[in-house]
């Protein structure tokens, strides 16, 4: 099993480097917004003592390696600074923001999953035939609009036109229910409450399916393409030539292997979905971090800005590192490779 | 009279395509007695490979082709069957032994997990540690002496010798009634492939197994089979004992064929005509005593 | 290239995207003549016909300051089109020749330019562009600006994934021995041999560039009003669902057939060329 921690560690080694990177890509963006920052924030009545105090307060006169220097010294307090749109510590700001995101995120990543892998599967078994031509069109319709496209549409059909969920927010007025962890779905089982639990799943199941979809389609996509490649293989052919049956092939010896290029693929989609949730919680007011990154884009409050996508990037490359994981785990060629590269 | 293992009588086979029907089997009939070693021998596109898939009931299974003929086995007219009862018969009373053995096997799972596969295909039931008893008991007449670590790889980790014998081990442990061998061992170095087809050779006279092999090296068939049939363009040009046909070959092809095979002691290419209008003269028919 | 034509318009799938494709197009090169009322593009307002369900002459109803819905969904694709194909003509030369030069050098280059390429690519794709669009002043050209720069980096994967696997073929091999220089076997030499791939990729990412355009629209984060744009036509109608439904639905479909077009053709290319991702 040494192969896979070694190959786990160098990737966590390049997370990092690439991170680091991220901040710098973001910090430089960042530090050349045209305008003052500092004016943005205080208004156009404050003074020019008032604009100078605090560009100094924020280093905006120091040169930007600096500047960089003493943002890196500070992060690696777990410090992301101040945001000048609501006076409070950037971190403590997403901390309450981004289990919100988070918990979309993974109702979405889990459907896309569920959802996907078999009807990539299906479609590959049945290839040729209307089952398969009827998924290959949905999948390719979930991957041609953007999410609040679909946001809206589902909007429209399930809660205007059929009031079978509800129309926006996270869970409903009448619960009021403790904030532990920030995940509704963990703080309405510690309370015990199993409505609460019930009507927080029933208000994530829109949004989610509206940001799932294109995730959706894509895994389907990508699963058949796969399969119809392995199904070639002289594998599948010696499972076929022993009697496997049809439905075991396609569950077994022909889905696994092909698992193995989707899930990095899947990886990416989780990806996608740290920004196309800023889509979907725009129109399903869901209390996320998106209201709250496009409010401090359109302020330019830099370090929250900096701090946001840090944050989504930081979340990304885990969601990745997991994948490289699980990738290792079921392609055994790579776990037992002696050159981990 | 003993009933044949197979019985293939006037098989013709075609494919429907958007242009035009093709037709790639233009009646080939052949037969093999229980326990016989038999060998269809051919260039690559001349139609062995599909015959083998016809009889395993593979290319039933294509909606493009279309099959005419009489396929017999063990006196059951396969043609008479769903597709169900044929696949119950692959894997238990015909299994199939590939050319490339590392590539047939499936890169993700273990060896040992693909052998339980088939000997459930007999006992759907057998549980893991039966099936590795079994198993390593298959191993053992392959002469692999260390079967655990043989079960706990992945096939990328053995040589394409070892998978060779895995393979000959999984498709004789059902004691099937019919191996169909394709082109085996073709992927791998001459010396290997040799010994391989030895054991296999002496494993198959063991369980008294029927053999269809498949090759397009008269060399090598020369040394398994008891009988040939030579295939050309779909169409059997030269049947009979092995020793007759490599010793008296009665038609243009099967010399052509002959000339064709690899001598270690050289001597240049051989002299192939390029005028194969020769190719098509009529069948040339080895008497054989007694079976036919 | 005609036979490639002929190809597609023989598969029903891509010649329902051929059509949709070349529908739009013309719509976007002769808006001026084909749009009903090529006025409403700009900051007009018609009270008397303010908020119209669809009906003559407003195919698509008429949005809360009267504009004709039609017009402006044609004016939008004309600029989401220019935006998809600037956005290309940038990204995709600045990719392949890094993912060239990657994949051809090796060795601390390749370190470089993928790392480089990773921190890029390890940004959700959205949130890049939005922030380089948070930064800027919202107008057209910024916006091309900040899809350019998220897109650039998959075509360095692609060309680089692709060149490191040509670089060791046979035919560059025998470039190199006969002395042609590194320029030449680069761009003549391998170049050619990922074509296919970076046609298919491109034909698909007219339409994901349409997407994430407006997508950027749709937070407010892209062209500004009163230019017609397809994402803030969403946007402004979503706040009106469910009675004014046109407002919302007939631009999600606009983009919704747009890409769904492109994606259409770029799956049979796909298919014709054998190409993969």
């Amino acid at each position: 099993m040494t192969p896979t921690i070694l190959i786990f560690v160098r990737r966590v080694g390049i997370s990092c480097i690439v991170l680091l990177g991220v901040s710098m890509l973001i910090f430089a963006i960042a530090r050349v917004i045209p305008g003052d920052p500092a004016r943005i924030a205080l208004g156009p009545s404050a003074t020019a003592e008032q604009v100078a105090k605090l560009r100094a307060e924020l280093r905006l006169d120091e040169p930007i390696t600096t500047q960089y220097g003493h943002f890196l010294s500070e992060l690696a307090q777990g410090d992301l600074g101040i945001s000048l749109y609501t006076n409070r510590p950037v971190v403590v700001d997403i901390a309450q923001f981004l289990p919100a995101t988070l918990e979309l995120i993974f109702v979405a990543g889990a459907m896309m999953i569920v959802i996907g892998l078999p009807l990539g599967i299906a479609s590959a078994r049945w290839r040729g035939t209307w089952i398969d031509n009827a998924i290959r069109m949905i999948a390719l319709l979930g991957v041609s609009a953007p999410s609040f496209v679909w946001a809206v549409i589902l909007m429209l059909l399930f809660a205007y036109f059929l009031p079978l969920f509800p129309i926006a927010g996270r869970i409903s007025d009448t619960f009021a229910i403790e904030q532990v962890t920030g995940f509704l779905f963990l703080d309405t089982l510690i309370a015990g409450n199993l409505a609460a639990f019930g009507n927080a799943a029933w208000h994530v199941i829109l949004p989610a399916f509206a940001l799932a979809l294109s995730g959706i389609g894509q895994t389907a996509r990508l699963t058949r393409a796969n399969m119809v490649e392995t199904y070639d293989k002289p594998y599948v052919e010696m499972a076929r030539s022993y009697g496997v049956p049809d439905r075991r092939i396609a569950n077994r010896y022909a889905f696994k292997p092909s698992l193995i290029p989707s899930l990095t693929i899947i990886g990416l989609d989780f990806a996608a979905m740290l920004g196309n949730a800023f889509l979907v919680e725009a129109v399903f007011a869901w209390p996320g971090l998106s209201r709250y990154g496009v409010s401090v884009i359109l302020r330019k409050d830099l370090d929250a800005i900096v701090g946001t996508v840090l944050i989504i990037s930081a979340t990304f490359l885990i969601m990745n590192l997991i994948v490289d994981v699980l990738v290792t785990i079921i392609n055994p060629r790579i776990r037992y490779s002696r050159t981990a590269s | 009279m003993i009933v044949p293992t197979l019985d293939i009588r006037d098989l013709r086979l075609g494919f429907r395509t958007y242009e035009a029907y093709v037709e790639v089997l233009h009646g080939i009939s052949l037969n093999i007695a229980p326990g016989e070693r038999v060998a269809l021998v051919g260039e690559s596109g001349s139609g062995k490979s599909v015959t083998a898939r016809i009889v395993l009931g593979l290319l039933q299974l294509l909606r493009s082709a279309r099959i005419s003929g009489s396929v017999v086995f063990e006196g059951r007219d396969l043609d008479r069957l769903s597709a169900r009862e044929r696949q119950r018969l692959r894997g238990t009373r015909m299994t199939m032994v590939f050319q490339d053995p590392t590539s047939s096997l499936n890169p993700v799972y273990r060896i040992g997990t693909q052998f339980h596969e088939v000997l459930r295909r007999t006992e759907p039931r057998i549980n893991e540690h039966a099936a590795r008893e079994r198993a390593a008991q298959m191993l053992l007449e392959v002469s692999i002496d260390d079967p655990d670590r043989v079960f706990e790889s992945y096939p990328f980790q053995l040589s394409g010798g070892m998978n060779q014998r895995v393979m000959i081990a999984m498709a004789l442990a059902n004691e099937p009634a019919l191996l169909i061998a394709d082109e085996p061992g073709t992927a791998l170095d001459v010396t290997v492939q040799a010994q391989t087809l030895k054991l296999m050779r002496e494993l198959v006279e063991h369980h008294h197994t029927s053999v269809l092999f498949i090759s397009h090296n008269l060399g090598v068939v020369r040394e398994f089979a008891d009988r040939v049939y030579v295939i050309y363009k779909g169409r059997i040009v030269e049947q009979g004992p092995c020793a007759s046909v490599f010793e008296r070959p009665g038609h243009a092809y099967t010399r052509a064929l002959m000339a064709a095979v690899p001598r270690i002691t050289g001597g240049g290419l051989p002299d192939i005509g390029d005028e194969p209008r020769d190719f098509s003269q009529p069948l040339v028919v080895h008497e054989s005593g007694g079976y036919a | 290239m005609r036979r490639a034509f002929a190809i597609l318009a023989s598969n029903p799938l891509s010649l329902l995207g051929l059509i949709l494709i070349g529908i739009i197009l013309i719509c976007a090169i002769f808006a001026d003549f084909i749009a009903p009322f090529p006025e409403h593009r700009g900051a007009v307002v018609d009270f008397a016909n303010f908020n119209q369900a669809p009906k003559w002459p407003h195919l698509m109803g008429t949005d809360l300051v009267g504009r004709d819905l039609f017009s402006r969904v044609i004016y939008a694709y004309r600029i989401s089109l220019i935006l998809g194909v600037v956005v290309l003509g940038i990204a995709v030369p600045v990719g392949v020749t890094v993912g060239l030069i990657a994949g051809y050098f090796g060795r601390y280059t390749e370190f470089a330019l993928m790392r480089v390429t990773d921190v890029f690519l390890s940004i959700p794709p959205l949130v890049l562009a939005m922030s380089i669009m948070g930064v800027l002043e919202p107008t057209l050209i910024n916006g091309m600006l900040a899809v350019t720069a998220m897109w650039w980096p998959w075509y360095a994967r692609l060309v680089y994934n692709m060149t490191r696997g040509e670089k060791e073929e046979g035919y560059v091999l025998a470039a190199e021995l006969i002395g042609a220089s590194r320029l030449h076997v680069m761009f003549r030499e391998v170049l050619p041999n990922c074509f296919p791939s970076i046609v298919t990729k491109m034909t698909l990412d007219l339409g994901f560039i349409i997407l994430i355009a407006s997508s950027l629209s749709f937070l407010g984060l892209g062209v500004q009003p009163p230019t017609p744009d397809l994402g803030s036509m969403v946007a402004d109608g979503a706040k009106y669902l469910p009675d004014s439904w046109w407002l919302t639905i007939f631009p999600s479909l606009a983009i919704l057939i747009a890409v769904f077009g492109f994606n259409l053709i770029g799956d049979a290319l796909r298919e014709l060329f054998g190409a993969d991702q």
